[in-house]
């Protein structure tokens, strides 16, 4: 196992090298550069904008440069935000995104595992039924409809919270929830797949064959084995909740992470770009290497091999 | 009570002739009233919004780009079914319109990654061994990038050709298919039929075509009625942050993002996009799941 | 009074194609201590009569349209999933046809052995686990302290019945329904398995109720023998007389194709045709249209099994007729 997980981190190195490198390439290659935007700065400024950030040297030694600050974790400076490196900006915004990343997880889990299990138990019933349409309903509208549709009910007509902000405990519930709603529904979709692809196997039978309740067979026998779908999804929504949504930070003002990550290509803020994608591909990865840990140690047949 | 494996109910084994595995699935989704309702609402849908020249000329009686300022918004009436946006605009013929749109592109996109993602699984599952190995390497580091990042990125290189775009999108969104029709073939190219036809002595693209890839096509139809409602959503999605169609051409993702920022004063404007769109996604996903349930060839009979 | 009295079960499957009769009109009875054969081919409708009686059965399509379970005096079919729960897995047991899907893959082998025990006796673990170790070196399984802590996949396919075998007799039941317990297996681990079957029924004196397609499994482990076909019984009798005076052609057939008992270099003999389409109703006869000795009444006249000797019972119309000898 230790060596399972030593590996992988061994292996990380390489893969965040090559997306390092498409990533540079790729917004190199881009039409515009940093200081091509809306109001036009004088050849002059502009030249000595880009020696600044060392963008007049050739390619391949920018390149060079940026592999080697980057080997020893600096991002580098945002040429959108003079004064700060992106570094700092990371530091800044990825706790408020991962707050909210982890509440609407929270939400997506519970409601997701809840309307799952029991559309699973009650198949092709109304308690089947009506929380599959909810889940159905989740995954079709998109969530900048979802996001006013909540502020309308709850905040200018219920009037229960604020419309957006990030202050007080109770900013967090809209966000949360129309963030969550997504996920919530997928994994609903996941869990029921899961669960009834395990109900219907023999072991569950001997298990009735042995007069365990449906609680029983449900928690001790089913759980685990349905569980399997949802848990190979978690590591890639975990990795994109708790890095940010642009939408649902736009939509409720919340300064996370999710806007520099798409402002960043917008400005072409390589430095910035660079690190938004490093550090989302990192969480990937890692998380990627979590859930295969939680995998191997939910399904006992993996552990030999 | 819980469900349990089905026991062998007597299969009727008298000269009967038993129907085939696609007039089986065939039934059993005309059996699923949901993806039945599904099909016909794409249909439908498909059908009205192709041809909304036609429509908006004879019908309706409005061009999708008429503006009236004079007129501003007004909600619903006999004369503008569905109101007219704040340029006056009829919301119905740029509701059909913007469906066009919305729906060639879920369609497009769709088929570019189905020609990629079905193409490069086939060849990493059938090849095998360090090639499959470094394929699907490769898969994964594509998983890895933020898709976000990367398509504004793409629209940046390819401006706003829209098509262009797409097939850009569809380009990206190929990862899943690679990945379940690797697996698909893995787990075929180890059944017994396969090895009958190795040891028949055919030849491994004879092989490929004729027995592998018509095998793949349940989980191909599948996965692609379920990609197109995602590619909608990522149109949606790329219209809120301003990269969509350009005016005056419209798609559902454009007018839910003007839709829902003047949803207090004109609901209509958001409610009407909103519920095509969902209808749109609604029906795709249950038809994808009741085609998932007919063509799958794990799922039991009755 | 009987352990186990079942009259006139009927069990059905609502498919799309129809309704399926699985099961038609099946009674018998087993006493406390006695081994019942249930012998047929598949599809005969021999699985489906234990499920129906376990509530095992998945519903739907299936549908237990009629008759009665009566176990120790209470109706089985009667009763609430609840209710039933109380018996299943104290009192009457089951073990069932592949090891290797029975197990859950999920759990060690302790888990699930113990589980009886935690479910109806509300033992302590501690005590349970004395049980299971003591439960594993019975039913022939070496270093058993060692092996609870296993998992179903580190174990061969005669050594999961094994395991599968301890979990049904942990509770030491009055009934144990064994389906098909050795069709998955090798041929020298049926024997095995078998062997252990008459050991433990030796020591625990619980009745057995074995279903089978195997004439030869049946013979060597059970006192009464029932023959089914088309969800129907076709004989009953103490295991020599079935064998020695036969009463039914359908019996007769069936022994005759065991290759093993068939003269060197011949072709084998196998019953003509197949098993009538039970979507259908079958009038008459289900086994007229094979049948050597069959006469023109065979097919339109209802038949039910009938005793015609000293707890003897046979459903051919000419055997209860004419006496006919086979």
């Amino acid at each position: 196992m230790l060596r399972f997980v030593a590996r992988r981190f061994l292996e990380t190195v390489p893969v965040l090298l090559i997306i390092a490198t498409v990533t540079f390439f790729m917004m190199h290659l881009a039409p515009g550069g940093p200081f091509d935007l809306e109001k036009q700065p004088s050849k002059e400024i502009k030249a000595r904008m880009e020696a600044h950030y060392g963008l007049d040297k050739p390619l391949w030694q920018q390149y060079l440069l940026q592999m080697k600050h980057l080997l020893v974790g600096d991002l580098g400076p945002s040429s959108k935000y003079p004064s700060r490196s992106v570094n700092e900006i990371i530091a800044d915004a990825f706790p408020v995104s991962l707050e909210l990343g982890c509440e609407a997880m929270a939400v997506a889990l519970f409601l997701g595992l809840l309307a799952g299990m029991l559309a699973a138990l009650k198949q092709n019933t109304f308690l089947d039924h009506a929380p599959m349409s909810l889940a159905m309903l989740g995954l079709c509208v998109p969530t900048f409809v979802m996001g006013p549709l909540l502020i309308s009910a709850f905040a200018l007509h219920l009037d229960w919270c604020n419309a957006a902000g990030w202050y007080f405990a109770r900013d967090r519930v809209l966000p949360a929830l129309t963030l969550g709603a997504y996920y919530a529904a997928y994994i609903a979709r996941l869990a029921r797949g899961g669960l009834l692809e395990v109900l219907r196997q023999d072991f569950i039978r001997t298990a009735q064959a042995k007069g365990a309740g449906q609680e029983r067979i449900l928690f001790r026998h089913a759980l685990r084995g349905g569980m399997l779908p949802v848990v190979s999804f978690l590591g890639p929504a975990i990795a994109g909740l708790l890095t940010g949504s642009f939408v649902v930070e736009t939509i409720f003002g919340i300064p996370g992470l999710g806007r520099f990550f798409v402002t960043a290509a917008f400005n072409r803020d390589y430095c910035m770009i660079m690190g938004s994608v490093l550090f989302y591909a990192a969480f990937v990865i890692g998380m990627n290497l979590v859930v295969d840990i939680v995998l191997v140690w939910l399904n006992p047949k993996l552990r030999f091999e | 009570m819980m469900p349990t494996p089905t026991l062998e109910p007597a299969a009727p084994i008298d000269g009967e002739k038993s129907p085939s595995f696609w007039q089986d699935a065939r039934h059993r989704l005309w059996q699923n009233k949901l993806a039945l309702f599904g099909l016909i609402v794409v249909t439908a849908l498909s059908l009205v919004c192709f041809l909304a020249p036609l429509l908006c000329a004879h019908v309706i009686g409005f061009s999708y780009e008429e503006q009236s300022l004079a007129l501003g918004p007004v909600p619903p009436n006999r004369v503008h079914w569905l109101g007219t946006d704040p340029l006056g605009r009829d919301l119905l013929a740029r509701l059909l319109y913007g469906g066009r749109i919305s729906l060639m592109l879920g369609l497009c996109a769709t088929a570019v990654s189905l020609v990629i993602g079905v193409t490069y699984g086939a060849v990493s599952g059938f090849v095998g061994g360090k090639t499959d190995m470094v394929l699907m390497r490769m898969v994964d580091i594509l998983y890895a990038l933020p898709f976000t990042i990367f398509v504004v990125l793409l629209t940046v290189f390819f401006g706003q050709n829209i098509i262009l775009l797409f097939v850009a999108i569809g380009a990206v969104q190929w990862l899943t298919m690679a990945r379940i029709v690797r697996g698909q073939v893995m787990a075929i190219k180890q059944q017994e039929f396969i090895e009958a036809a190795r040891a028949l002595g055919l030849r491994r693209r004879r092989i490929l075509f004729r027995h592998i890839i018509p095998n793949l096509l349940g989980p191909i139809i599948v996965y692609a009625t379920l990609t197109v409602p995602e590619v909608m959503l990522l149109e949606a999605f790329l219209s809120f942050l301003g990269l969509g169609v350009q005016a005056p051409h419209s798609s559902w993702g454009v007018l839910i993002k003007e839709g829902a920022e003047v949803m207090e004063e004109y609901p209509w404007l958001l409610t009407y996009p909103a519920a095509a769109m969902a209808l749109t996604l609604f029906s795709l996903n249950f038809l994808g799941d009741g085609l998932r349930d007919a063509l799958d060839v794990h799922a039991s009979k009755d | 009074m009987p352990l186990l009295t079942v009259n006139k079960l009927r069990t059905s499957f609502h498919t799309r194609a129809g309704v399926v009769r699985a099961v038609q009109d099946v009674s018998f009875q087993i006493e406390r201590g006695e081994t019942l054969g249930i012998v047929g081919e598949s599809g005969s409708g021999k699985s489906v009569t234990c499920y129906s009686i376990m509530g095992l059965l998945p519903q739907p399509p299936g549908r237990i349209e009629g008759g009665q379970a009566i176990f120790d005096g209470v109706d089985l079919l009667a009763l609430s999933h609840r209710e039933l729960n109380k018996y299943r897995g104290l009192r009457i047991s089951m073990i069932f046809q592949d090891p290797m899907t029975s197990l859950n893959p999920y759990l060690r082998i302790e888990q699930q052995l113990i589980e009886p025990l935690l479910i109806h006796e509300k033992m302590d673990r501690a005590a349970a686990r004395r049980r299971a170790v003591e439960m594993l070196a019975d039913v022939g399984i070496t270093d058993p302290v060692h092996r609870l802590r296993m998992y179903p996949h580190e174990f061969s396919g005669g050594m999961r019945q094994r395991v599968m075998i301890a979990m049904a007799l942990i509770t030491k039941p009055d009934l144990l329904i064994a389906d098909e317990p050795t069709t998955a297996l090798d041929v020298t681990v049926q024997a095995q398995i078998l062997d252990l079957m008459k050991k433990m029924r030796q020591e625990l004196g619980m009745a057995i109720l074995l279903i089978s397609h195997d004439l030869g499994v049946v013979s060597g482990l059970c006192d009464r023998v029932m023959v089914m076909y088309a969800g129907r019984v076709m004989e009953s009798a103490r295991t020599p007389e079935l064998f020695y005076e036969t009463k039914h052609p359908y019996t007769r057939a069936l022994q005759k194709s065991i290759p093993a008992l068939q003269v060197k270099g011949q072709e084998l003999y196998t019953i003509a045709g197949a098993p009538p389409d039970l979507l259908r109703p079958v009038p008459g006869c289900p086994f007229a249209p094979r049948c050597g000795y069959v006469v023109d009444y065979c097919a339109r006249e209802e038949v039910a099994p009938l005793e015609v000797a000293p707890a003897h019972c046979t459903a051919c119309l000419r055997v209860q007729k004419e006496k006919l000898l086979l």
